[in-house]
């Protein structure tokens, strides 16, 4: 059942170009920096890990709107209560569909972008390993967000407002440097996807009615 | 054999008692209209009845049911036949639309159709899922005549091979000695 609901969330990511748009503002951000910074290429080597964390935050943030509320208000979370599969269940499956549906694009674009600042082959390595363990978190959150907000009016602004504190420590382990940045992010994108399913169920359950 | 069984159930919604001391018994073949006037709590005793409201006070037991509300929870970009099949294997069947006048829909995406179509996917939805009670809202929103008796049809084809049916409505249609709770 998770595998099903997965393959759909991730179907309608694709189909809807949805998909498409986050990882099309990534690099957009990420080629606007360098020329807004100006043309210092130990400065741009130097900010670049930080400034493609900071846009695959943004691009996370993106889709929050479509993960959880349409599903609410068309009534497929119900229909799915109805057969037996949790709310938690549910935010499991939408956290694996989110993941697949932003992070591989965006780890692909993150490699283009490392061209724009001229990062160094050790350090790109280490940063799409670091997006690697971090994305999981940031979907978890982005998720969770969504579900918290669903229903709101002007959702996405007070998902940002939401979101954006609590990734902080992704961003700063993430955009940090060394080995023990990589376990502190590993540990809070873990605590981040094994809690997010429980706040983004009893949310979708509140939202339910 | 009982489908459906509420005891002295009780619903309180937003500080206000819809309705108190509720006791029904659904046996296969059996069906219940739930009436009443708008916001009596029609729609909240069909939710209860589908486990998805926890009653204020009482006990429900239920057969593993079907509900079919005003939302068809159906994907808005797929053809119709593929949205249907998506439910139909969760439920491990196979998605009918033939029953439902919707076999020239099959291709046509779900956003695309009319309310009293989008109705007949929703109503397909709940046939195809092969449990044994069904819970209606208001099923006949959106229905025009040939439609209603289409569910009308369905709805005796149903009870015959031993399902219930509980439907909440304020549109008369033929249901042959059913039962009817008014709120």
């Amino acid at each position: 059942m998770i595998a099903r609901l997965v393959r759909r969330d991730v179907a309608r990511a694709w189909t809807s170009g949805a998909a498409i748009a986050p990882v099309g503002f990534f690099l957009l951000v990420a080629t606007l920096f360098p020329f807004a910074v100006g043309p210092d290429a130990r400065l741009l080597a130097r900010v670049g890990p930080g400034v493609v964390w900071a846009a695959a935050l943004l691009a996370a943030l993106l889709p929050v709107e479509r993960l959880v509320a349409p599903d609410l208000d068309a009534g497929v979370i119900d229909q799915l209560a109805i057969r037996g599969v949790g709310e938690g269940v549910v935010a499991l499956a939408k956290i694996a569909g989110h993941w697949l549906g932003f992070a591989p694009p965006l780890m692909a674009a993150a490699a283009v972008a490392a061209g724009a600042f001229g990062i160094a082959p050790a350090t790109l390595a280490r940063l799409e390993l670091a997006l690697l363990i971090g994305t999981p978190g940031l979907a978890a959150l982005g998720v969770a967000t969504a579900a918290l907000t669903a229903g709101l009016r002007g959702a996405g602004a007070v998902a940002g407002l939401v979101m954006l504190p609590l990734a902080l420590p992704v961003l700063v382990f993430g955009a940090g440097e060394g080995q023990g940045g990589l376990k502190l992010l590993a540990a809070v994108s873990l605590l981040l996807v094994a809690g997010a399913p429980a706040v983004a169920g009893a949310a979708m359950r509140v939202a339910r009615g | 054999m009982t489908l459906l069984r509420l005891r002295g159930v009780a619903c309180v919604r937003g500080g206000r008692t819809l309705f108190a001391g509720l006791d029904l018994a659904m046996a296969p073949g059996e069906a219940m209209l739930v009436t009443g006037a708008n916001g009596a709590g029609k729609s909240s005793l069909i939710r209860i009845a589908a486990g998805l409201l926890p009653p204020t006070a009482g006990t429900v037991e239920a057969a593993p049911a079907a509900l079919a509300d005003g939302r068809p929870a159906l994907d808005e970009e797929q053809p119709l036949a593929r949205a249907l099949g998506w439910w139909a294997a969760c439920d491990g069947g196979a998605p009918r639309l033939a029953g439902w006048a919707l076999g020239d829909l099959a291709d046509i995406p779900v956003r695309l159709l009319s309310t009293g179509q989008r109705q007949r996917a929703n109503l397909a939805r709940v046939a195809a899922s092969g449990r044994a009670l069904w819970l209606l809202d208001e099923p006949v929103n959106g229905l025009d005549a040939a439609s209603a008796g289409l569910l009308a049809d369905r709805i005796a084809d149903h009870r015959a091979a031993g399902g219930a049916v509980m439907m909440a409505t304020h549109v008369p249609l033929p249901l042959p000695g059913a039962a009817e709770i008014r709120l």
